[in-house]
């Protein structure tokens, strides 16, 4: 086993650090929280609470109250994209989860209604892009269907394809 | 010595109705934390004892199992008073049992129903606690805070002219200059607070092993003023942190305005769940 701890670290170097064994006291409960609460390792208990509902907690304690305009001038806007922090941050985060969902299954179904906004121009875009390829590539492989996939508007022509 | 799994003895409470076993800390099965159990308070003044399993040994202590329940532990973490003195006597045995020999810290309200389900656990996780322990041997935690306090760069500076406020004509457009010098001067101090962390980052990058960013502190729970720029943590090995402690510490000495807080040493707690991630199955349901 490794040596005491104390013993290897001066016990009060000149006053910047508390001396060994007073963490648990002194330290600022703002770091205890910290690292007890969502640092330290994960295993899961037999009540799984820990994994949810203290995720959520942390968030709580850490809402701000005051300062974010300041710490906004420096970039620091996480929470701004945060849903559990921020209104705005939950349309923004289920377009680019309806956004990512579509892009990756262009072609293989029409857009979903939902997830209207700037995102959409984009995303037409980028549908008609995979499209193209699609269809290049099928006639390339002289596959069926690649008509069909120039316009894939509706999931039945799409079950035809399948 | 201590308890195995087949053998909860001295733990006469443990699986008994309305108690079960909160986890703190697993390290080396060894006479280190067995002394320590016998020393040492748990949560609410409970025994600690030492749990064995795989050549690991937990510290446990009993909690009863309302308070700790789904919705018991919902109620007490949503008081703050009941969360910190949790928080703190979580945080205590862990700083204890570290400064006795390498523990693995365990988050928050990690509980068990009884001590063969911890013994289980223990024996059952053997390989990656021991290679994460083996990673983590020797080394400590230090916390890096960068601040930047806009207010107190502007009380120090010298009062300009500007300060003094004129009446009459001249008044209104005073006041904007009075305003935009302000507004330049806290840029100048978030510029001096991001120069400073980076400074700092490259004095703890010579000597640290691993670096983990944390979210800046912001509300009611940061106690410092200003406001927290950078929030990191560092792991260095134990006979280099006193020096890197001091060192960085002393990077802000005579800047108005930014302020460098180190905080530590810490069980290594950020560089326990990063590593376990990558070895232990997806790490649990995160």
């Amino acid at each position: 086993m490794s040596d005491s701890l104390a013993g290897r670290l001066p016990a009060s170097p000149r006053g910047a650090a508390p001396a060994r064994g007073q963490q648990g006291s002194s330290a600022n409960l703002a770091d205890i929280l910290e690292r007890v609460l969502d640092k330290g390792i994960v295993i899961a208990g037999d009540i799984q609470i820990n994994l949810l509902d203290i995720e959520l907690l942390t968030i709580k304690l850490r809402l701000l109250v005051a300062s974010v305009d300041k710490a906004k001038e420096m970039g620091i806007d996480w929470w701004e994209h945060d849903p559990s922090l921020s209104s705005r941050a939950r349309p923004a985060a289920r377009e680019r989860e309806t956004e990512a969902g579509t892009v990756s299954g262009a072609g293989i179904g029409p857009p979903p209604g939902a997830g209207a906004g700037a995102g959409n121009e984009a995303l037409a875009e980028e549908n008609e892009r995979l499209r193209a390829e699609l269809a290049r590539l099928r006639s390339a492989a002289a596959l069926p269907g690649a008509t069909e996939a120039e316009a894939p508007a509706d999931p039945s022509g799409q079950e035809e394809e399948r | 010595m201590s308890t195995g799994p087949n053998t909860p003895a001295g733990a006469p409470d443990a699986g008994g109705a309305g108690e079960m076993s909160y986890v703190y800390a697993v390290g080396r099965e060894g006479p280190a934390l067995d002394g320590l159990a016998t020393r040492l308070p748990g949560l609410d003044g409970r025994p600690l004892r030492p749990v064995v399993g795989g050549g690991l040994c937990a510290l446990v202590s009993s909690v009863s199992a309302d308070a700790f329940s789904e919705q018991g532990l919902t109620a007490q973490m949503e008081d703050l008073d009941r969360l910190e003195a949790v928080a703190r006597a979580h945080h205590a045995v862990v700083d204890a049992a570290f400064a006795e020999t390498a523990v693995l810290p365990m988050r928050l309200a990690t509980v068990y129903l009884d001590d063969f389900r911890v013994a289980a656990m223990l024996a059952r996780q053997r390989s990656d606690f021991q290679e994460l322990l083996g990673r983590l041997e020797g080394h400590v935690e230090l916390g890096v805070k960068v601040y930047a306090d806009p207010r107190e760069a502007a009380a120090a500076a010298p009062a300009g002219p500007s300060a003094v406020t004129p009446s009459g004509a001249g008044a209104g457009r005073a006041y904007l200059r009075r305003r935009q010098a302000q507004q330049r001067d806290s840029q100048d101090v978030y510029q001096a607070a991001s120069d400073l962390a980076a400074r700092a980052a490259g004095l703890a990058e010579g000597v640290a092993s691993s670096r983990a960013v944390h979210r800046p502190q912001q509300g009611q729970l940061a106690a410092r003023a200003g406001v927290n720029v950078t929030n990191e943590a560092y792991l260095v090995p134990r006979e280099d942190a006193a020096g890197l402690h001091r060192e960085l510490a002393a990077l802000a000495d005579g800047a108005p305005g930014v302020s460098i807080e180190v905080t530590g040493p810490w069980a290594p707690y950020s560089f326990a769940t990063a590593m376990v991630a990558e070895g232990v199955d997806g790490g649990g349901p995160r």
